[in-house]
């Protein structure tokens, strides 16, 4: 089944071409790598699939809706004078997850920020902050994942829990995966889109 | 029901983001007593006693347009209003938490402006606590809505006071009227009229304005 | 896309403007008799009343496409309705500047609070600048598009809210010190001239808008053009 079918999709910023004349087809279970050097687009592609931007060119068509999409940002999309602990509250009660204390929980334990779940983000070092992120990212269990440079941040050790998480959604879930370092994720992937 | 579950949520978020960083309701309180200690200074003396009444109205639209200059303000820095987009809960959820939380620092802005009028200028009757009431509602379900345009725009703090103002003047007179004028409950009515009519109106476009 | 065909329209539009305008004009100020009360004076209403009901034309019209745009997400409704409030916006000037003639003419001032339309027209003014400062500060996009299709909806709901609030606060803040007799008993001949000036003004804001829009698609096309070849 079709998850993401793009056909001639471009998205301009005002005079500006960001990305031109996509075309896609990701099939459930993918896990799509999105390659490309700083500027050409791959953050927007991901805004696209999200829903957060609309096409100026082409179509675009995603066929999971708003509340099974994971999407992981450049930000971490958290408020930084609240804690973690409020922060995945906030977003669980808002995507309706079951059992939201217990799964805020194991996440928080699975990533490492079981510890410092009550202090603010903004106390976070930035490598905490990513795995907030994805904390956040993964707290509704979605079926469509997009990750714009999940790596970024992290340290050894959240590179590692980051790894064996990707390992256990690969083939279980549809990626999208947008990143500098394709070699790391290169043998989970069902096939690549590189943007120029 | 999960609409008003997810409207607690984020309300309580926003109120719960003020009591941490404590930055806009006590400017809010501050600029309203300093703008009414202002009026004295700008009144002649022989103007009448109900100028002072005029006054402030343009004190508590001021008072909110600087709270609503910081409404969006944690949700702007960290583009966490995507975040909030992306849920699937309605989005329209969103501006009535942030309302929630607009009219809430609103009220207590006023809780101070009022007594400090009073002691200063002219008594407070019962219809002008209504009247404010009334217009809090008015004033933060418009202005939340134009809060969230001007968050997403380049000038920021200059757009929101722009797009505000005009759309407000019927809640001066609706406010004025109530406080001096010979029937009061006539502007009240006009009041409750304009905060049906702009809260529907903000409530169905809000949407709109949040996703593309 | 092809340019011709609406240009046609606003030529066509054009002339017709400038028939009925002539045609109204020559009536307003050389056929119907003189108001009972003004006097000559009075005859400027045969160019305010139907340049101000032109300018709601405009913003009515504005809406309109502005809701076509949010319900079909067709970015090509943002250019229409931001053309739309353009146009409402040049009549309302001139429906500001016109009053403000028949009130210095009327009344020996230039401007007053007690006049209702003239008070409207400032806030729509001010409100539908706002507009344009919104979409000056906005990235061009589909963002943009919404956001100024919501703004233009605000405003042709403020229209009649901000004049019934302008009629209470005439009753505590400023006296009705003026009062005008307008259009409560219009004779045939008046009718009929007023009613030829009106199609007149919104033949005249078609024509412009038919015009206006037609340029902007051409730049739009010509920069599509230029990015494709890029």
């Amino acid at each position: 089944m079709v998850v993401i079918a793009a056909r001639g999709l471009g998205r301009s910023f005002g005079e500006k071409r960001v990305l031109r004349d996509i075309d896609l087809d990701v099939a459930e279970r993918d896990l799509l790598l999105v390659t490309g050097p700083n500027g050409s687009g791959k953050s927007t592609l991901l805004s696209l699939c999200a829903g957060l931007l609309a096409p100026t060119a082409g179509e675009l068509e995603v066929t999971v809706d708003r509340g099974r999409i994971g999407y992981l940002a450049h930000e971490p999309l958290v408020y930084r004078e609240l804690s973690a602990l409020e922060n995945l509250d906030l977003y669980g009660r808002l995507y309706r997850v079951p059992e939201r204390r217990e799964r805020i929980g194991m996440l928080l334990e699975r990533f490492g920020l079981w510890e410092s779940r009550r202090s603010p983000v903004s106390s976070f070092s930035r490598g905490m902050q990513q795995r907030l992120a994805l904390c956040r990212t993964l707290l509704h269990d979605p079926a469509l994942l997009l990750l714009d440079e999940p790596y970024a941040g992290l340290d050894d050790a959240g590179a590692e829990l980051l790894d064996a998480e990707l390992r256990a959604l690969a083939g279980r879930r549809t990626l999208l995966l947008a990143t500098h370092d394709p070699d790391r994720v290169g043998r989970l992937a069902t096939g690549s889109l590189a943007l120029a | 029901m999960t609409y008003f579950a997810d409207v607690g949520a984020l309300a309580r978020k926003d109120l719960l983001l003020e009591l941490r960083s404590r930055d806009t309701l006590p400017a809010m309180l501050l600029f309203v007593v300093s703008t009414l200690v202002v009026f004295n200074f700008s009144l002649p003396a022989d103007t009448g006693d109900l100028a002072a009444y005029g006054l402030l109205w343009v004190a508590i639209v001021f008072t909110a347009i600087l709270g609503l200059t910081r409404a969006f303000a944690a949700e702007r820095e960290q583009r966490v209003l995507d975040g909030l987009v992306l849920a699937p809960c309605d989005r329209s959820a969103i501006w009535l938490g942030k309302g929630i939380a607009v009219v809430a620092f609103l009220a207590l802005a006023e809780v101070v402006a009022l007594p400090a009028f009073a002691l200063f200028f002219e008594p407070v009757t019962w219809e002008l606590v209504a009247a404010v009431a009334l217009a809090d509602v008015g004033l933060a379900a418009v202005g939340t809505l134009l809060a969230a345009m001007a968050a997403a725009s380049r000038a920021r703090e200059l757009l929101l006071p722009l797009l505000f103002l005009p759309l407000v003047i019927p809640v001066v007179v609706g406010g004025v009227g109530a406080s001096i004028g010979d029937d009061p409950g006539r502007y009240l009515a006009f009041l409750g009229l304009y905060d049906l009519i702009f809260a529907i109106l903000s409530w169905a476009s809000f949407e709109y304005v949040v996703t593309e | 896309m092809s340019t011709s065909l609406p240009n046609n329209r606003a030529v066509a539009l054009a002339a017709a403007a400038f028939a009925l305008l002539l045609a109204g004009l020559a009536l307003a100020f050389y056929w119907v008799p003189d108001a009972p009360l003004e006097g000559f004076r009075q005859r400027i209403f045969y160019i305010h009343v139907p340049v101000a009901l032109t300018a709601y034309a405009c913003f009515g019209w504005a809406a309109w496409k502005a809701l076509r745009l949010l319900s079909t997400r067709d970015q090509r409704y943002d250019l229409e309705s931001y053309t739309a409030v353009h146009m409402g916006v040049i009549f309302g000037i001139l429906t500001l500047v016109t009053g403000s003639i028949w009130a210095r003419t009327s009344w020996g001032v230039w401007w007053s609070w007690g006049e209702r339309q003239l008070v409207l027209f400032l806030v729509l003014f001010l409100f539908y600048s706002a507009y344009f400062m919104l979409r000056y500060s906005v990235e061009p996009g589909p963002r943009r598009a919404s956001m100024s299709a919501v703004y233009a909806l605000f405003g042709v709901v403020l229209i009649p809210v901000s004049f019934l609030a302008i009629r209470l606060a005439e009753g505590l803040i400023h006296p009705v010190v003026f009062d005008r007799d307008i259009g409560s008993n219009l004779a045939g001949s008046q009718l009929l001239t007023f009613g030829i000036c009106l199609a007149g003004t919104l033949a005249l804001a078609a024509a412009l808008y038919a015009n206006e829009l037609t340029g902007k698609r051409i730049d739009a096309r010509l920069r599509e053009l230029r990015e494709a070849l890029q």
